[in-house]
This record gives structure tokens, sequence and C-alpha cells, in this order.
């Protein structure tokens, strides 16, 4: 499982990152945010892939768990 | 389709706004032109002495307000700067050429196709080649690193000097320069202009409505959530046109624009690939500054640089066509974003990403 900090990287990398993590990990992955563009453009990628999502505020920032 | 209707909402209300401002008095095809408006507003404060192109544009004021507003309000403005906002400012400077050289920003190229400019079509090509290259070098590991958390007033600061701006145009300060003739004299109204600005700054804000990601999502991820914007503007703006008589299919004769086809493709290339690396277009670049994001401010900055030497230097497109240091500033401006693609890739430079994720 692959934990990733795409936390303050400009449009469209957070989903660039996602998307490549995902990649290398299958059965899902853990992806640190902090603005709601990031969090609802990985959410949507993630779930087109079919995977479920729970989020998790920390402080600033928004952490998105991405499982089979 | 049902997270989709606000973005087509939102598209289709830019394509009636758009019509409406030139109804209102703004040139044709040129409800909204993020570029030739901020090169007006450079013109109007006497960076370039380009005297059909000088007005503060109200519209501009607008966005940047609007998503002020509704970004304060969600609780979406967030202070956020430090991400290669030099790199940011050079790039700017050469898409708001390259828009020159075409003339237009990416929002008024499909105006302009709505109006049946088909000169803007062959833009749209270069745009789309520009967007492949972009999306090349970001699948290569193109990177201008993360952004950092910074003090609320400087996020402030950029809206501040926009309603600045709007206080002494509305005063009608004797140091501004106005254009008697041309498209800078060709204007809606103020309040007009102004509110048109806030509405299409508050939409886009809330859908990150953006010419250059729509593009770039559909070719990376195949995502269409922007694209169906663009495509909402496009539709609706073109009906708009056709039903008011104002569509004109051709090459010749488009107002505001000009049939050198090669310089039309090329200036957009730059446009699509040099905004693929800054993240969006210049709309999309207006409204980012507009919700804190210092960067965006720094990149806009680029764009009213760029848009003085443009004017400055001779390199801005006339309606007769690209000019002879505005055919050299291309091979500039793609010198320049290739460089940059180039440094700022994992995959050609020996750094080591900051964003790569430590396990």
């Amino acid at each position: 499982m692959e934990k990733i900090d795409a936390r303050g990287m400009s449009c469209p990398q957070p989903v660039l990152m996602a998307k490549k993590a995902i990649e290398r990990s299958s059965d899902g992955i853990d992806i640190l945010v902090d603005n709601n563009t990031a969090k609802n453009n990985v959410s949507r990628l993630l779930k087109n892939l079919g995977y479920k999502l729970e989020y998790k505020e920390e402080d600033e920032s928004i952490l998105i768990s991405a499982r089979k | 389709m049902k997270e989709k209707r606000g973005i087509i909402l939102t598209g289709a209300i830019i394509g009636i706004i758009s019509i409406l401002l030139v109804m209102h008095g703004n040139p044709k095809n040129m409800g909204f032109c993020i570029a030739c408006f901020i090169r007006d507003i450079a013109g109007g404060i006497g960076l370039h002495r380009a005297p059909i192109v000088q007005y503060i544009r109200p519209e501009i004021i607008g966005l940047v307000l609007g998503a002020f507003i509704i970004s304060l309000q969600s609780k979406e403005f967030k202070t956020k700067g430090g991400s290669s906002p030099f790199t940011r400012f050079i790039l700017g400077m050469v898409v708001m050429i390259g828009a020159l050289i075409f003339l237009g920003c990416p929002l008024r190229m499909i105006l302009r196709i709505a109006g049946g400019d088909l000169n803007a079509i062959v833009g749209l090509v270069g745009f789309v080649v520009g967007i492949f290259i972009g999306v090349f070098f970001l699948n290569k590991g193109f990177s201008l690193k993360r952004n950092y958390t910074l003090s609320n007033f400087e996020g402030y600061l950029f809206p501040i000097v926009n309603l600045l701006l709007f206080v002494l145009l509305v005063a009608n300060f004797s140091m501004l320069f106005f254009s008697e003739e041309g498209p800078g004299y060709m204007h809606a109204p103020i309040w007009i202009a102004l509110i048109a600005g806030l509405i299409v700054g508050a939409l886009a804000q809330k859908t990150r409505i953006c010419m250059v990601g729509g593009m770039r999502d559909m070719i990376m991820f195949k995502d269409s959530y922007l694209l169906s914007g663009f495509l909402a503007i496009l539709v609706i703006a073109l009906i708009g046109n056709i039903v008011l008589g104002n569509f004109k299919l051709g090459f010749t004769e488009q107002p505001v624009a000009h049939t050198d086809g090669i310089w039309n493709l090329l200036g957009m290339v730059i446009v699509g690939w040099g905004s693929v690396l800054l993240g969006g277009c210049p709309l999309r670049q207006l409204i980012l500054a507009g919700e804190g994001n210092t960067d965006a401010a720094v990149t806009v900055m680029g764009y009213l640089v760029g848009a003085a030497i443009a004017h400055n230097f001779g390199l801005a497109s006339s309606t007769e066509g690209a000019s002879q240091y505005g055919k050299i500033a291309v091979f500039i401006c793609l010198a320049v974003v290739l460089v940059t693609s180039l440094a700022n890739c994992e995959a050609f430079s020996k750094e080591k990403s900051l964003s790569k994720a430590n396990n």
C-alpha cells in the first residue's frame, strides 16, 4: 500500500500522482491533499477505477484512503 | 452526467453573457477575451502605448472579485504560493505573446469559432497540439513543485489591487489611457461589464472551468468534466450568433483576426503548451489568483508584462497578419517553453523530485 503526499501540487499533478501510485499498488493508496479541487479530482479518478473512498480531515489537509 | 450539470450550465451562461457583452458594445467575438482584456489594461495603465487597445476592462476585475467573494464565502479561499513563481511569470509572458500573435486567449478562440471564424479552427489545432506536448512533459514528471501556505494578507493583495483599479476607472482618473478608436474603444458599460465578470468569476470558481484543463484531462485521464464546459460555451455562443445573425463563416474579414494560418497555429501551440505547464488557461489563472493563489497572481502579472512587451516591441499581430518581429518571437517563445519543460522534468533532470512519495 502506497502513501502519497500531494499537498501543494497544482492541477493536474495530484491526479497524476494518484494514477501512477494506483498502477503500482492496485490494492489501494492513501493520498494526502490540501484543497477541494485536488480532493474532487483525485476522488473522481479513483471512483471511476472502482475504489471505495474514505476521507479523514487532518489540520489543513484531507487524507483520502482508497481501497478495493 | 449529474455532476456535469453545473459546469455545463456555467459554460452556457458564459456563452450567453459573451453574446450580451458584444450586444452592449464589446468588439465582435470578444464578449470575453482574457488575453485581450489584460492587454487593454496594460495599455490603460500606460505600460504600452498602442492607441487602439487601451482600456481598463471591468470584466477582468469582476472575474477576480467574483472568485474572491465566492471563495471567501465557501471557505475555499486559501493563500498559497511559492511554486516556482518566477518561472510562472516568464511562462505567463510567453503565453500572452502567443495569444497576441493568434489574437485571443483560449476562451476567445472558442467564441471566434462560434462566430464562424475559421482561423480560430486553425488556432484550435495548434492549441490541441500544444496541449499534447504539455501532457507529454507532465507524464515525464514535469512539475513546478509544491506551493506553501502563506499569510492571508498576501492573498488579499491581488483582489485589493483589482478593486483599486476599478476605483480609478470609475473615478475617471486622468492618468489612465483610453482608446478613442479601435477595439479598446469598444466596450460594454462599466457596470454591466463588472457584473458580467462577477457572475462568471463566481461560477468559474465553483466549477473550476478551464479551457486548457478540458483538453488536458480528456487526453490524460479520459475525463470529460472540464471539456463539457468548453463545449457548452461553444454550442450556446454558436446558437446565439446564428439567432442574432452574427454568424459569418469564413477566413477573411473576421473581426479582430488575421488569416496567417501558420502563425495562428503556432501562437496557439505556445498558449496550449505553456498553459498546461502553468496548470490552467488565462481565465483559470485569474480565478485562482482571486481565491488566494499568489502563484497565479504572479502569472497574471506575467501576462500583463508580456502584453506590454508584445505591443512595445511590435510582436502582437494586427488584422493584417503576424508581424516580422512576432514571427521571430514565436520561435523564442517555443524555445523558452521547451527549456522550461525540460528543466523541470524528473525524466530529464538529475535533481530528485520533492514530490516523490516517501514510503
